[in-house]
Protein backbone atom coordinates (compact mmCIF):
# COMPACT_ATOMS: atom_id res chain seq x y z
CA UNK A 1 0.00 0.00 0.00
CA UNK A 2 2.51 2.19 1.30
CA UNK A 3 5.15 1.36 -1.47
CA UNK A 4 3.82 3.80 -3.93
CA UNK A 5 4.66 6.97 -1.63
CA UNK A 6 8.02 5.71 -1.07
CA UNK A 7 8.81 5.87 -5.18
CA UNK A 8 8.61 9.93 -6.22
CA UNK A 9 9.42 12.15 -2.77
CA UNK A 10 7.96 15.22 -3.64
CA UNK A 11 4.40 13.20 -2.96
CA UNK A 12 2.85 13.01 0.34
CA UNK A 13 1.95 10.05 1.94
CA UNK A 14 -2.02 10.21 2.93
CA UNK A 15 -1.58 11.09 6.61
CA UNK A 16 0.75 13.78 5.48
CA UNK A 17 4.03 11.94 5.73
CA UNK A 18 6.98 12.29 3.29
CA UNK A 19 8.89 9.45 3.93
CA UNK A 20 12.11 10.15 2.02
CA UNK A 21 12.47 13.00 4.44
CA UNK A 22 11.78 10.72 6.95
CA UNK A 23 14.35 7.90 6.05
CA UNK A 24 17.06 11.15 5.52
CA UNK A 25 16.72 11.31 8.89
CA UNK A 26 17.22 8.17 9.85
CA UNK A 27 20.54 7.88 7.62
CA UNK A 28 21.36 10.61 9.72
CA UNK A 29 20.81 8.39 12.81
CA UNK A 30 23.02 6.58 11.60
CA UNK A 31 26.12 8.78 11.18
CA UNK A 32 28.94 9.59 14.08
CA UNK A 33 27.74 11.57 16.81
CA UNK A 34 28.48 15.59 16.82
CA UNK A 35 27.86 17.76 19.83
CA UNK A 36 27.85 21.58 19.69
CA UNK A 37 27.59 23.51 22.79
CA UNK A 38 27.45 27.27 23.66
CA UNK A 39 29.46 29.01 25.94
CA UNK A 40 29.41 32.95 27.50
CA UNK A 41 31.92 33.78 24.60
CA UNK A 42 32.89 30.11 23.45
CA UNK A 43 31.63 27.74 20.89
CA UNK A 44 32.58 24.46 20.99
CA UNK A 45 31.95 21.76 18.19
CA UNK A 46 32.74 18.11 19.42
CA UNK A 47 32.51 14.86 17.13
CA UNK A 48 32.76 11.64 17.84
CA UNK A 49 35.47 10.17 14.90
CA UNK A 50 35.69 6.76 13.52
CA UNK A 51 38.16 4.99 13.85
CA UNK A 52 40.39 4.90 10.65
CA UNK A 53 41.26 2.04 9.46
CA UNK A 54 45.07 1.00 9.99
CA UNK A 55 46.42 2.12 6.43
CA UNK A 56 44.05 4.78 6.39
CA UNK A 57 44.91 8.24 6.58
CA UNK A 58 43.35 9.72 9.33
CA UNK A 59 43.58 13.38 7.61
CA UNK A 60 41.51 12.72 4.59
CA UNK A 61 38.41 11.93 6.84
CA UNK A 62 36.81 14.91 8.11
CA UNK A 63 33.63 15.96 9.50
CA UNK A 64 34.10 19.27 11.40
CA UNK A 65 34.64 22.00 7.96
CA UNK A 66 35.50 25.57 7.99
CA UNK A 67 32.75 27.15 5.50
CA UNK A 68 34.70 31.18 6.30
CA UNK A 69 37.17 32.75 8.49
CA UNK A 70 34.58 32.58 11.28
CA UNK A 71 31.99 29.90 10.82
CA UNK A 72 32.43 26.27 11.32
CA UNK A 73 30.03 23.08 10.68
CA UNK A 74 29.83 19.69 11.97
CA UNK A 75 27.34 17.54 10.14
CA UNK A 76 26.08 13.62 10.67
CA UNK A 77 25.07 11.63 8.45
CA UNK A 78 26.24 10.69 4.84
CA UNK A 79 29.62 11.82 4.44
CA UNK A 80 29.22 12.32 0.48
CA UNK A 81 26.13 14.67 0.93
CA UNK A 82 28.21 16.14 3.64
CA UNK A 83 30.55 17.21 1.41
CA UNK A 84 28.74 18.53 -1.54
CA UNK A 85 26.82 20.60 1.27
CA UNK A 86 29.24 21.97 2.32
CA UNK A 87 30.66 22.97 -0.70
CA UNK A 88 27.49 24.54 -1.77
CA UNK A 89 28.08 26.40 1.53
CA UNK A 90 31.66 27.41 1.15
CA UNK A 91 30.78 29.11 -2.51
CA UNK A 92 27.63 30.87 -0.78
CA UNK A 93 30.27 32.60 1.59
CA UNK A 94 32.50 33.82 -0.54
CA UNK A 95 29.86 35.11 -3.32
CA UNK A 96 28.27 36.80 -0.59
CA UNK A 97 31.39 38.51 0.50
CA UNK A 98 31.73 39.65 -3.51
CA UNK A 99 28.17 40.98 -3.61
CA UNK A 100 27.98 43.04 -0.22
CA UNK A 101 31.66 42.94 1.09
CA UNK A 102 30.67 41.66 4.14
CA UNK A 103 31.12 38.33 6.06
CA UNK A 104 27.85 36.18 6.22
CA UNK A 105 26.33 36.08 9.10
CA UNK A 106 25.68 32.54 10.90
CA UNK A 107 22.00 32.79 10.53
CA UNK A 108 22.00 33.47 7.14
CA UNK A 109 24.20 30.57 6.05
CA UNK A 110 22.40 28.07 7.93
CA UNK A 111 19.26 29.67 6.33
CA UNK A 112 21.12 29.21 2.78
CA UNK A 113 22.17 25.81 3.93
CA UNK A 114 18.48 24.92 5.18
CA UNK A 115 17.56 26.50 1.65
CA UNK A 116 19.00 23.98 -0.03
CA UNK A 117 18.02 20.98 2.18
CA UNK A 118 14.61 22.01 1.53
CA UNK A 119 15.17 22.27 -2.58
CA UNK A 120 15.94 18.74 -2.58
CA UNK A 121 12.86 17.59 -0.89
CA UNK A 122 10.49 19.55 -3.33
CA UNK A 123 12.46 18.70 -7.19
CA UNK A 124 11.97 16.28 -9.13
CA UNK A 125 14.93 13.70 -9.84
CA UNK A 126 16.88 14.50 -6.58
CA UNK A 127 16.66 13.16 -2.93
CA UNK A 128 17.14 14.79 -0.04
CA UNK A 129 20.69 15.65 1.91
CA UNK A 130 21.22 12.55 4.65
CA UNK A 131 22.72 14.99 6.75
CA UNK A 132 21.89 16.93 9.44
CA UNK A 133 24.12 19.86 10.66
CA UNK A 134 25.83 21.69 13.05
CA UNK A 135 26.85 25.22 12.31
CA UNK A 136 28.33 27.37 14.92
CA UNK A 137 30.64 30.69 14.57
CA UNK A 138 30.39 34.54 15.28
CA UNK A 139 28.52 36.89 13.52
CA UNK A 140 30.92 40.12 12.38
CA UNK A 141 31.65 42.61 15.00
CA UNK A 142 29.33 40.63 17.56
CA UNK A 143 31.09 38.90 20.53
CA UNK A 144 28.23 36.29 21.49
CA UNK A 145 28.40 32.68 19.77
CA UNK A 146 26.12 30.87 17.66
CA UNK A 147 24.57 27.59 17.21
CA UNK A 148 22.47 26.18 14.66
CA UNK A 149 21.35 23.21 13.65
CA UNK A 150 20.01 22.26 10.05
CA UNK A 151 17.94 19.17 9.72
CA UNK A 152 17.24 17.61 6.04
CA UNK A 153 13.73 18.41 5.94
CA UNK A 154 15.51 22.04 5.63
CA UNK A 155 14.67 23.09 9.32
CA UNK A 156 16.47 24.90 11.20
CA UNK A 157 16.51 26.42 14.72
CA UNK A 158 18.89 28.08 17.04
CA UNK A 159 20.58 26.34 20.39
CA UNK A 160 22.30 26.88 23.16
CA UNK A 161 23.34 23.20 23.27
CA UNK A 162 22.67 20.28 21.18
CA UNK A 163 23.33 17.16 19.28
CA UNK A 164 23.10 15.39 16.59
CA UNK A 165 23.61 11.64 15.19
CA UNK A 166 24.19 8.37 16.65
CA UNK A 167 22.40 8.63 20.41
CA UNK A 168 21.59 12.31 20.05
CA UNK A 169 18.74 11.97 22.09
CA UNK A 170 21.27 10.35 25.06
CA UNK A 171 23.46 13.17 24.91
CA UNK A 172 21.00 15.95 24.21
CA UNK A 173 19.04 14.70 27.18
CA UNK A 174 22.41 14.72 29.55
CA UNK A 175 22.90 18.06 27.76
CA UNK A 176 19.56 18.97 28.97
CA UNK A 177 20.28 17.61 32.79
CA UNK A 178 23.82 19.39 33.05
CA UNK A 179 24.15 22.74 30.90
CA UNK A 180 24.19 26.08 32.63
CA UNK A 181 24.40 29.71 30.94
CA UNK A 182 27.53 31.44 30.93
CA UNK A 183 30.13 28.88 31.12
CA UNK A 184 33.44 29.18 30.77
CA UNK A 185 35.94 27.66 28.15
CA UNK A 186 37.12 25.39 30.00
CA UNK A 187 33.64 24.07 31.15
CA UNK A 188 32.47 24.65 28.00
CA UNK A 189 35.20 21.51 26.49
CA UNK A 190 34.76 19.85 29.38
CA UNK A 191 30.71 19.48 29.27
CA UNK A 192 31.15 19.00 25.57
CA UNK A 193 33.79 16.25 26.40
CA UNK A 194 31.58 14.27 29.09
CA UNK A 195 28.46 14.49 26.57
CA UNK A 196 30.25 13.06 24.19
CA UNK A 197 31.53 10.44 26.55
CA UNK A 198 28.36 9.30 26.85
CA UNK A 199 27.90 7.66 23.60
CA UNK A 200 31.38 6.83 22.73
CA UNK A 201 32.62 3.89 24.57
CA UNK A 202 36.37 4.22 23.12
CA UNK A 203 36.86 7.39 24.63
CA UNK A 204 39.65 9.97 23.89
CA UNK A 205 40.72 8.63 20.85
CA UNK A 206 37.84 9.08 18.38
CA UNK A 207 36.86 12.26 20.17
CA UNK A 208 37.71 15.40 17.99
CA UNK A 209 37.32 18.67 19.51
CA UNK A 210 37.33 22.31 17.69
CA UNK A 211 36.67 26.15 19.62
CA UNK A 212 35.65 28.95 18.21
CA UNK A 213 36.87 31.85 20.99
CA UNK A 214 36.32 34.90 18.99
CA UNK A 215 35.76 36.36 15.10
CA UNK A 216 38.04 34.37 13.61
CA UNK A 217 39.78 32.24 16.24
CA UNK A 218 39.52 28.55 15.59
CA UNK A 219 41.64 26.03 17.44
CA UNK A 220 41.33 22.23 17.82
CA UNK A 221 41.58 20.40 20.95
CA UNK A 222 45.31 18.45 21.02
CA UNK A 223 44.35 14.57 21.00
CA UNK A 224 46.80 14.82 24.75
CA UNK A 225 44.64 17.56 25.86
CA UNK A 226 41.56 15.31 25.14
CA UNK A 227 42.83 12.77 27.06
CA UNK A 228 44.16 14.85 29.82
CA UNK A 229 40.49 15.98 29.72
CA UNK A 230 38.88 12.28 29.36
CA UNK A 231 41.01 11.57 32.99
CA UNK A 232 39.69 14.12 34.46
CA UNK A 233 36.15 13.44 34.17
CA UNK A 234 36.61 9.91 34.94
CA UNK A 235 38.55 10.38 38.34
CA UNK A 236 35.66 12.89 38.98
CA UNK A 237 33.19 10.01 38.10
CA UNK A 238 34.98 7.53 40.19
CA UNK A 239 34.64 10.03 43.47
CA UNK A 240 31.48 9.94 42.60
CA UNK A 241 30.68 6.60 42.30
CA UNK A 242 33.21 6.26 45.39
CA UNK A 243 31.41 8.59 47.60
CA UNK A 244 27.70 6.87 46.60
CA UNK A 245 29.57 3.75 47.64
CA UNK A 246 30.47 4.75 51.20
CA UNK A 247 27.03 6.89 51.69
CA UNK A 248 25.23 3.77 50.68
CA UNK A 249 27.85 1.38 53.08
CA UNK A 250 26.92 3.85 56.02
CA UNK A 251 22.64 3.48 55.87
CA UNK A 252 23.40 -0.02 55.79
CA UNK A 253 25.51 0.05 58.76
CA UNK A 254 22.84 2.46 59.92
CA UNK A 255 20.05 0.11 59.52
CA UNK A 256 21.87 -3.05 60.66
CA UNK A 257 22.79 -1.45 63.74
CA UNK A 258 18.82 -0.26 64.44
CA UNK A 259 17.74 -4.14 63.73
CA UNK A 260 20.04 -5.38 66.57
CA UNK A 261 19.05 -2.45 68.83
CA UNK A 262 15.09 -3.65 68.69
CA UNK A 263 15.33 -7.00 70.00
CA UNK A 264 17.85 -5.85 72.86
CA UNK A 265 14.49 -4.14 73.94
CA UNK B 1 47.14 56.44 -16.28
CA UNK B 2 48.19 54.18 -13.58
CA UNK B 3 51.83 53.45 -12.94
CA UNK B 4 52.88 50.27 -11.29
CA UNK B 5 56.34 48.96 -10.40
CA UNK B 6 57.43 45.52 -8.90
CA UNK B 7 61.06 43.55 -8.24
CA UNK B 8 62.27 41.10 -6.19
CA UNK B 9 65.58 40.69 -4.04
CA UNK B 10 66.59 38.54 -1.85
CA UNK B 11 63.88 36.72 -0.47
CA UNK B 12 61.44 39.45 -1.27
CA UNK B 13 59.06 40.90 -4.08
CA UNK B 14 58.05 44.75 -4.13
CA UNK B 15 55.54 45.90 -5.42
CA UNK B 16 54.72 49.87 -6.05
CA UNK B 17 51.75 51.37 -7.12
CA UNK B 18 50.50 55.36 -7.58
CA UNK B 19 47.32 56.14 -5.50
CA UNK B 20 45.58 58.60 -7.95
CA UNK B 21 42.40 57.77 -9.17
CA UNK B 22 41.82 60.23 -12.10
CA UNK B 23 39.44 60.70 -14.66
CA UNK B 24 40.13 62.60 -17.52
CA UNK B 25 42.16 65.36 -16.90
CA UNK B 26 40.58 65.77 -13.39
CA UNK B 27 42.19 64.04 -9.77
CA UNK B 28 39.57 62.49 -7.95
CA UNK B 29 41.55 60.59 -5.07
CA UNK B 30 45.12 60.69 -4.16
CA UNK B 31 45.10 57.29 -1.73
CA UNK B 32 43.30 54.84 -4.00
CA UNK B 33 44.84 51.72 -3.10
CA UNK B 34 45.99 49.74 -6.45
CA UNK B 35 47.47 46.40 -4.46
CA UNK B 36 45.29 43.56 -3.54
CA UNK B 37 46.36 41.09 -0.91
CA UNK B 38 44.77 38.15 -2.50
CA UNK B 39 46.51 35.36 0.35
CA UNK B 40 48.85 35.47 2.58
CA UNK B 41 51.83 35.91 0.48
CA UNK B 42 50.73 36.96 -2.47
CA UNK B 43 50.20 40.42 -4.05
CA UNK B 44 48.66 41.72 -7.13
CA UNK B 45 49.10 45.67 -8.36
CA UNK B 46 46.14 46.05 -10.54
CA UNK B 47 46.16 49.29 -13.56
CA UNK B 48 43.48 49.87 -16.64
CA UNK B 49 40.15 50.65 -16.75
CA UNK B 50 38.46 51.79 -14.00
CA UNK B 51 35.86 49.83 -12.61
CA UNK B 52 37.25 46.94 -13.97
CA UNK B 53 40.35 46.88 -12.33
CA UNK B 54 38.29 46.59 -8.86
CA UNK B 55 35.64 44.17 -9.99
CA UNK B 56 38.58 41.99 -11.37
CA UNK B 57 40.95 42.49 -8.46
CA UNK B 58 37.62 41.05 -5.90
CA UNK B 59 36.49 38.68 -8.23
CA UNK B 60 40.24 37.09 -8.05
CA UNK B 61 40.33 37.90 -4.34
CA UNK B 62 37.46 35.56 -3.48
CA UNK B 63 38.06 32.77 -6.27
CA UNK B 64 41.65 32.32 -4.31
CA UNK B 65 39.85 32.57 -1.15
CA UNK B 66 36.98 29.97 -2.18
CA UNK B 67 40.97 27.62 -3.11
CA UNK B 68 42.26 28.40 0.34
CA UNK B 69 39.55 27.09 2.53
CA UNK B 70 38.71 24.44 0.28
CA UNK B 71 41.88 22.47 0.02
CA UNK B 72 43.04 24.37 3.50
CA UNK B 73 46.54 25.67 1.39
CA UNK B 74 46.29 28.44 -0.66
CA UNK B 75 47.25 28.64 -4.18
CA UNK B 76 51.15 29.08 -4.98
CA UNK B 77 51.97 32.29 -7.30
CA UNK B 78 53.33 30.10 -9.84
CA UNK B 79 49.69 28.50 -10.01
CA UNK B 80 47.43 31.63 -8.82
CA UNK B 81 49.15 33.23 -12.35
CA UNK B 82 48.23 30.95 -13.76
CA UNK B 83 44.48 30.95 -12.52
CA UNK B 84 44.24 34.78 -13.15
CA UNK B 85 46.01 34.66 -16.91
CA UNK B 86 43.28 32.13 -17.87
CA UNK B 87 40.21 34.04 -16.23
CA UNK B 88 41.68 37.13 -18.31
CA UNK B 89 42.38 35.19 -21.52
CA UNK B 90 38.73 33.53 -21.13
CA UNK B 91 37.54 37.21 -20.50
CA UNK B 92 39.10 38.68 -23.73
CA UNK B 93 37.29 36.40 -25.58
CA UNK B 94 33.83 37.27 -23.87
CA UNK B 95 31.32 39.84 -25.05
CA UNK B 96 32.74 42.04 -22.37
CA UNK B 97 36.10 41.66 -21.74
CA UNK B 98 38.57 42.93 -18.58
CA UNK B 99 40.77 45.47 -19.36
CA UNK B 100 42.99 45.18 -16.49
CA UNK B 101 46.75 44.45 -16.55
CA UNK B 102 48.68 42.91 -13.15
CA UNK B 103 51.57 42.91 -11.43
CA UNK B 104 51.73 39.59 -9.13
CA UNK B 105 54.04 39.29 -6.46
CA UNK B 106 54.06 36.10 -4.11
CA UNK B 107 56.49 34.26 -2.21
CA UNK B 108 56.56 30.21 -2.22
CA UNK B 109 56.52 28.96 1.43
CA UNK B 110 56.85 25.65 -0.37
CA UNK B 111 60.09 26.53 -2.10
CA UNK B 112 61.43 29.39 -0.55
CA UNK B 113 61.58 31.77 -3.89
CA UNK B 114 60.09 34.96 -4.29
CA UNK B 115 58.04 35.11 -7.75
CA UNK B 116 57.14 37.80 -10.19
CA UNK B 117 54.39 37.62 -12.79
CA UNK B 118 53.92 40.15 -15.39
CA UNK B 119 50.43 39.95 -16.60
CA UNK B 120 48.51 41.99 -19.52
CA UNK B 121 44.67 42.16 -20.31
CA UNK B 122 45.45 40.39 -23.41
CA UNK B 123 46.49 37.00 -21.46
CA UNK B 124 50.13 37.71 -21.52
CA UNK B 125 51.83 36.12 -19.15
CA UNK B 126 55.71 36.04 -17.81
CA UNK B 127 57.82 35.61 -14.81
CA UNK B 128 60.08 38.33 -14.52
CA UNK B 129 62.53 39.49 -12.57
CA UNK B 130 61.03 43.13 -12.61
CA UNK B 131 58.73 44.49 -13.87
CA UNK B 132 56.17 48.06 -14.66
CA UNK B 133 53.07 48.96 -16.17
CA UNK B 134 52.11 52.14 -17.66
CA UNK B 135 54.02 55.60 -18.69
CA UNK B 136 56.07 54.13 -15.87
CA UNK B 137 57.65 51.30 -17.80
CA UNK B 138 58.99 53.77 -20.36
CA UNK B 139 61.78 54.75 -17.29
CA UNK B 140 61.25 52.21 -14.97
CA UNK B 141 62.45 49.14 -17.12
CA UNK B 142 65.76 51.11 -18.40
CA UNK B 143 66.76 51.85 -14.67
CA UNK B 144 65.98 48.22 -13.38
CA UNK B 145 67.92 47.03 -16.33
CA UNK B 146 70.76 48.36 -15.12
CA UNK B 147 70.57 49.02 -11.54
CA UNK B 148 68.37 45.63 -10.54
CA UNK B 149 70.01 42.88 -8.70
CA UNK B 150 68.06 39.52 -7.60
CA UNK B 151 70.36 38.95 -4.51
CA UNK B 152 69.79 42.20 -3.68
CA UNK B 153 68.33 42.67 0.36
CA UNK B 154 65.40 45.22 0.89
CA UNK B 155 67.10 48.21 1.06
CA UNK B 156 69.05 48.71 -1.92
CA UNK B 157 65.44 47.05 -3.36
CA UNK B 158 63.59 49.98 -2.01
CA UNK B 159 66.56 52.01 -3.55
CA UNK B 160 66.63 50.86 -6.71
CA UNK B 161 62.34 51.47 -6.52
CA UNK B 162 63.00 54.86 -5.34
CA UNK B 163 65.25 55.34 -8.69
CA UNK B 164 62.61 54.82 -11.04
CA UNK B 165 59.72 56.40 -9.10
CA UNK B 166 62.24 59.94 -8.84
CA UNK B 167 62.45 59.05 -12.27
CA UNK B 168 58.99 59.69 -13.39
CA UNK B 169 58.31 62.10 -11.11
CA UNK B 170 61.42 64.29 -12.76
CA UNK B 171 60.05 63.48 -16.58
CA UNK B 172 56.69 62.05 -16.98
CA UNK B 173 54.07 65.20 -17.78
CA UNK B 174 51.23 63.90 -15.73
CA UNK B 175 53.28 61.96 -13.26
CA UNK B 176 51.23 60.87 -10.06
CA UNK B 177 52.12 62.36 -6.42
CA UNK B 178 52.23 59.19 -4.16
CA UNK B 179 52.94 55.76 -4.48
CA UNK B 180 52.17 52.87 -2.09
CA UNK B 181 54.35 49.98 -1.60
CA UNK B 182 54.18 46.65 -0.29
CA UNK B 183 56.78 43.66 0.21
CA UNK B 184 55.96 40.32 0.54
CA UNK B 185 58.79 37.68 2.04
CA UNK B 186 58.48 34.34 4.12
CA UNK B 187 56.42 36.54 6.82
CA UNK B 188 53.89 37.70 4.73
CA UNK B 189 52.59 40.35 3.27
CA UNK B 190 53.02 44.29 4.59
CA UNK B 191 53.19 47.60 3.67
CA UNK B 192 56.09 50.29 3.58
CA UNK B 193 56.63 53.68 3.96
CA UNK B 194 59.02 55.12 1.16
Amino acid sequence: MSRSYDRALTVFSPDGHLFQVEYALEAVKKGTCAVGLRGKDVVVLGVEKKSVLQLQDPRTVRKVAMLDDHICLAFAGLNADGRVLIDKARVECQSHRLTVEDPVTVEYITRHIAGIQQKYTQSGGVRPFGVSTLIVGFDPNDTRPRLYQTEPGGTYSAWKANAIGRSSKTVREFLEKNHKDDLSRDETIKLTIKSLLEVVQTGAKNIEINIMESYGKITALEQSEIEAAVQEIEREKEAEAERKRSRLAATAAGQAAMSQAVPGQ
Amino acid sequence: MDISFALTGKGYVLVAADTTAARSIIKMKSDEDKIKVLSPHLLMAFSGEPGDTVNFAEYVERNLRLYHIRHTYPLRPASAASWIRRSLAESLRSRSPYSVNLLLGGYDTATHTPELYWVDYLGTMTSVPFGAHGYGSYFALSLLDRYHDPEAGLEEGLAALRRCIDEVSKRLVVSPGKYKVKVVDKDGVREIEL
